[in-house]
């Protein structure tokens, strides 16, 4: 499909390496990233493909890392992309747009980069996929894999949330619960990677597994009709995601399918894991690892690997990352519920708090189109919004009705 | 007991192909990396930088991370494991 695909690239040094299961630069330890070159595409040509394509990521081979377009019968993307109306007015905002992957197969951002992995992990010969996860890539690793009959081992710290274990356990994957942090799973995944040849996703295989990100920006365009937003929310774990945005936009824009420049990215963080938010107010261009506690565990990653390029892409473009206390994160679940009819996991309560806070902060004009990415679903973390609800418990009569939840109006 | 540091697999045509390098004694990890330098001239200036360590390197002393502990002055005890790791994996 791709013949713009060049190689890997060092972002650090600019050193090439051939498109294999490689990682990082043996030279100095930079990360690879996947090398294009779409100088050959015609914009109008690419724009049609993109609109005679199927109704996810794959409509957009032409910017993704394979050979060949999967035939992957979990195709994620093309989420919706909601018109926040009542968020937007209560907030003074011009316009919200909520883009909502809460709405992908297995209900976060994360279907994108597995699907993307798992095709380049098929390509180079892989017969197993694993990875280090904080829930929601595990879901997406054990359900792709089924999907794609091949093994899959998935590490996660072993205090998960339930509901994340449960849907990963269903697809039937060999699940591993690790006495540690996120961190702490990374490294023995880092080390395993080594030992067992597996596909990790997003250790050997990252710089595929990075690449789905994208799909965020250019759905993003295409769906505001060609158009970039102002300003964009986005929630920061490792930075892959808040980064890979910012690429997919700055391809587009290269390419002429867009015009204009890139919005102000401002990144959201936990107050009790927030390395890039710190390292962002203290004017650092490097961040220092903290020891995570969060309820917002999706976004949990003490040691963030992009973290360095996302404090550049927030100062590059205007933007800024904030970071916000867990129960600001409870508040920012239940403002997006009350307001859109979207439930959306801790990690998006970190990302409307973020939004409310630039809000409140005068950061977001009357005259902004902004777009949030609300990248899970709250199904997800049942325990952050367990508490302050109120269940009317009544008899199953007229009267009971009137006496314990709301007299009859009068006739 | 000697102190064993081990090289990622990426790493090892700067090392004969060694993975692990025993080191008779150090006090602190920079100890340990310069006596490994000394064997393999090769690896210094691809995991340091102006004498400390590159921004995408991660060094644990059985397990933990020394950005946690006193960065290259974390103690190492006789028998210890240093592991060096690239630091651009997850999330």
């Amino acid at each position: 499909m791709s013949s713009t695909l060049q190689g890997l690239r060092c972002k650090e040094c600019k050193r090439e390496y051939p498109l294999e299961a490689l990682y990082f630069c043996p030279d100095c330890f930079g990360p690879l990233e996947v090398a294009y070159d779409f100088s050959g595409l015609d914009a109008e040509e690419v724009r049609r493909r993109i609109q005679a394509g199927t109704t996810g990521i794959w409509r957009y081979a032409d910017f993704l890392p394979f050979e060949t377009r999967p035939a992957s019968s979990l195709e994620p993307g093309l989420t919706p992309l909601v018109k926040a109306d009542r968020l937007a007015e209560k907030l003074g905002v011009g316009e919200v747009w909520i883009k909502n992957d809460a709405a992908n197969p297995t209900h976060s951002f994360k279907d994108r980069v597995v699907a993307v992995a798992l095709a380049k992990a098929i390509e180079l010969g892989f017969d197993t996929i694993a990875c280090a996860s904080t829930g929601n890539l595990a879901n997406a690793v054990a359900a792709h894999a089924a999907a794609a009959g091949i093994d899959s081992y998935v590490f996660v710290p072993s205090d998960l949330e339930e509901q994340k274990l449960l849907a990963t356990a269903v697809y039937g994957t060999t699940l591993v619960g690790v006495d540690g942090a996120y961190d702490d799973v990374n490294r023995l995944c880092t080390q395993l990677a080594e030992e067992r040849g597996w596909a990790f996703v997003n250790v050997n295989l990252r710089p595929y597994y990075a690449e789905g990100s994208k799909t965020l920006a250019y759905e993003t365009a295409e769906q505001l009709g060609w158009r970039l937003p102002d300003k964009i929310v986005a929630p920061i774990a490792s930075g892959s995601l808040f980064t890979k945005i910012g690429r997919g936009f700055t391809e587009w824009l290269d390419l002429g399918l867009i015009e204009g420049e890139l919005p102000a990215f401002h990144g959201a963080q936990a107050a009790g894991c927030s390395p890039v938010a710190n390292a962002y107010a203290e004017g650092h261009d490097v961040c220092r690892p903290v020891r995570a506690d969060t309820i917002a565990k999706s976004l949990a990653i003490g040691t963030p690997a992009d973290g360095p390029y996302a404090l550049d892409l927030a100062r590059t473009t205007g933007g800024s990352i904030e970071s916000v206390s867990d129960d600001e994160i409870r508040a920012g679940i239940r403002l997006l519920a009350e307001t859109t009819g979207i439930f959306t996991e801790t990690a998006g309560g970190v990302t409307t708090a973020t939004l409310a806070k630039l809000a409140e902060a005068g950061e977001l004009g009357t005259d902004d189109r902004v777009v949030v990415y609300i990248t899970g679903e709250g199904l997800k973390t049942l325990d952050a919004v367990r508490e302050g609800f109120e269940m009317h418990r009544i008899e199953p009569t007229l009267e009971s009705f009137a006496e314990t939840v709301a007299e009859p109006a009068l006739a | 007991m000697p102190i064993t540091v081990k090289i990622p697999a990426q790493l090892r045509p700067a090392t004969g192909g060694e993975g692990e390098i025993e080191i008779e004694s150090a006090a602190t990890v920079g100890d340990a990396l310069d006596a490994v330098f000394a064997q393999h001239d090769g690896l210094r200036e691809r995991i340091t930088e102006d004498g400390d360590l590159r921004r995408f390197v991660n060094v644990y002393v059985s397990g933990e991370d020394i950005r946690f502990q006193d960065g290259l002055e974390t103690a190492v005890a006789d028998g210890a494991e240093v592991t060096i790791l690239p630091a651009v994996a997850g999330g």
